[in-house]
């Protein structure tokens, strides 16, 4: 063991501070009375904004809508991705190589290529924007999360297992039900979770297909062009932050215990 | 045996009674392969076997890595599909019908317990598949765990046991919904080897108490000599000599068995005919080579030949000799310890005698 010296010591608090100190400020300025600018230190302190959020409707309706369509793309993700997942782990066939780099290529693709490219596609099949428009652009990189999960997880259950099973009388479907689904499914929850994330708080996507609605982060960024009652932004913010960031933290706890178990398990 | 009785329910792997196979129905086998073979691609990993396996029969295949023994496991697990011929398990046509239609059972080479489950649960799985219900299965998977001498180890995990405790739970997982073949695929492989030589006697005990047919691939040919009834050698894709272990030991049909099955002497047949044997590709294990004492007269109806050693190696009980004598024939002798000694470079006088050269019936 040794010790890290103290200038790197510096630096790696100076990074911390760099990405954490702005989410600091967001929680500050929750409590401020001064409702057009951010100025520092706050004249003074109120929860009066926590109220105020409360009585809007067009708040509750954006987070709604945001948690509906995460919900939504979730769940359309982990069946895609996990079946995606299931064809491509093992099966040797050809063109399985372009197909898993198709699949993958949404989440390393700008957003905004994304966006325009459905927002066309909706336009040219003169598909009308909806609740479905946002679902389907959001599934396209959350079942790149929840299939990229699985099939790393699935690479690591050994094929006798599956035939094991199947030699042991289960069909199919009883294999994918008892052996299959307990070996990868921490694996689903966290790409599950991530996915939830990810569509949360999508902006650009969500712009070229949302039409007239308003997710929560449609919502926001509306909301910081007004120049009054400022901190409710802020309030809200931090309702992201808590919604995120929880899911995430838990994703990663279970997905280390479940290296543990497979690690284990041979 | 009532560790492992009134099991299944489901139709679709039929379970006959334990016993009854061996008494009331000889004449059919308990697999037979006619023609079978199994292509990837280029490569024919099965090439035109046929075999047939008597019920209650312990069968070794036996054959180096890439044989084709495997994949005629496999074959008969339903795993693979053959790409010709005909397979048949109890004079049923199983070509089609998937693992989970047929009424046999594997031990994989890795086990293949499931992590997930309890050791209990990975025995009583086959007959939760099988809609047994929760009581008597665990009774049933509590008397087979038993049967392999692992009683009381139901609430373990896989990961908490040892390879050899873990084989253990593979059998008992197999055996539990009664198969009519149980299928083993180099189940000792894993093992180190005195707990290697303990399986090797208590599976064949189980396989005579339980008078069951096991099929056995294995790469190691002492282990399918101590156990096997009957053995087949495969070699690319073929089998090429099946018998019981002292005729597939005693009388290699063909070079590769002489060789692969306890590397026996190849003696051409010009060199046999000089030894007195008959003027055939001729087959002269180590051990029926006599180490002559100096000076000693050659027994009555031996072959003598003078040679010199070009390599000892010391294994034990024996120690392995190479000779080579002047016209160039190259022998393996054992030497039991306490024979003399012999040193690198020793002239030295061999007698084989004339019923020890075995003519190899596969050879020209």
């Amino acid at each position: 063991m040794t010790r890290a010296s103290l200038p790197l010591k510096a630096a790696a608090l100076g990074g911390l501070a760099f990405l954490h100190v702005p989410l600091i400020f967001i929680l500050l300025y929750c409590f401020t009375t001064e409702e057009r600018s951010y100025a520092f230190p706050p004249p003074g302190y109120t929860l009066k904004w926590f109220a105020v959020v409360w009585d809007r409707a067009d708040i509750w309706a954006a987070i709604g809508l945001s948690l509906k369509v995460a919900v939504a793309a979730t769940a359309l993700a982990l069946v895609l991705g996990t079946l995606a997942a299931g064809a491509l782990a093992r099966a040797k066939f050809f063109g399985r190589e372009p197909i898993s780099l198709l699949l993958v290529l949404p989440i390393a693709l700008p957003g905004i290529v994304t966006g325009i490219a459905l927002r066309q596609a909706f336009g040219l099949m003169e598909i009308p924007f909806s609740f479905w428009t946002i679902v389907i652009g959001h599934a396209t990189f959350c079942i790149v999360v929840v299939y990229n999960n699985a099939v790393a997880r699935l690479r690591r259950l050994s094929p006798s297992l599956i035939e094991a099973s199947m030699d042991l009388g289960a069909d199919a479907f009883q294999t994918f039900r008892l052996v299959v689904l307990p070996n990868i499914g921490t694996a689903l929850l966290a790409g599950g979770m991530l996915a939830f994330a990810l569509s949360f708080d999508e902006v650009i996507v969500t712009t070229f297909t949302a039409g007239q609605q308003s997710t929560l982060p449609i919502w926001m960024l509306s909301e910081l062009i007004r120049p009054r009652q400022r901190p409710v932004t802020n309030v809200v913010a931090v309702m992201i932050i808590l919604v995120t960031f929880l899911p995430i933290l838990a994703a990663y706890y279970l997905t280390r215990e479940g290296e543990a178990v497979a690690g284990s398990g041979k | 045996m009532g560790a492992v009785r009134g099991a299944a329910r489901r139709p679709q792997k039929a379970v006959p009674p334990m016993h009854a196979t061996l008494d009331t129905v000889p004449a059919t086998p308990a697999v037979r392969f006619q023609g079978v073979a199994r292509h990837f691609g280029a490569i024919r990993a099965v090439d035109g076997v046929d075999l047939s396996i008597a019920p209650g029969e312990f069968f070794a295949m036996l054959g180096p890595s890439g044989s084709g023994k495997t994949t005629c496991l496999r074959l008969i697990a339903g795993f693979e599909q053959p790409d010709a011929g005909h397979i048949e398990i109890f004079g049923e046509t199983v070509e089609g019908l998937p693992p989970y239609r047929r009424a046999v059972n594997t031990v994989f080479q890795d086990y293949a317990l499931f992590p997930h489950l309890s050791v209990g649960d990975n025995v009583a799985y086959g007959l939760r598949v099988r809609g047994v219900a929760r009581a008597e299965r665990a009774r049933l998977a509590r008397e087979a765990l038993a049967l392999v001498k692992l009683a009381g180890m139901e609430t373990r995990r896989p990961a908490q046991l040892s390879g050899g405790q873990r084989q253990r739970v593979a059998l008992a997982r197999a055996l539990v919904v009664r198969p009519k073949v149980l299928l083993l695929d180099e189940p000792l492989g894993a093992l180190d080897l005195k707990l290697r030589e303990e399986m090797q006697s208590e599976l064949k005990g189980l396989q005579r108490a339980l008078g069951l047919t096991f099929v056995f691939v294995t790469h190691d040919q002492g282990e399918a000599l101590s156990m096997a009834d009957r053995v087949a050698v495969f070699n690319e894709g073929r089998i090429v000599q099946v018998g019981p272990p002292e005729e597939v030991y005693e009388r290699p049909a063909t070079r590769f068995v002489a060789g692969f099955v306890g590397s026996a002497n190849v003696l051409e047949p010009a060199q046999a005919a000089a030894l007195g044997g008959a003027a055939r590709v001729s087959s002269l294990r180590p051990e029926k080579i006599v180490l002559l004492a100096p000076g000693a007269p050659a027994p009555e109806g031996t072959g003598v030949v003078e040679a010199s050693v070009t390599d000892v190696s010391y294994q034990g009980p024996v120690r392995r000799v190479a000779v080579r004598d002047a016209r160039g024939l190259a022998l393996v002798v054992a030497v039991p310890a306490g024979a003399g000694t012999v040193a690198l470079g020793q002239a030295v006088r061999l007698a084989v005698p004339a019923g020890a050269l075995q003519p190899m019936e596969g050879e020209p």
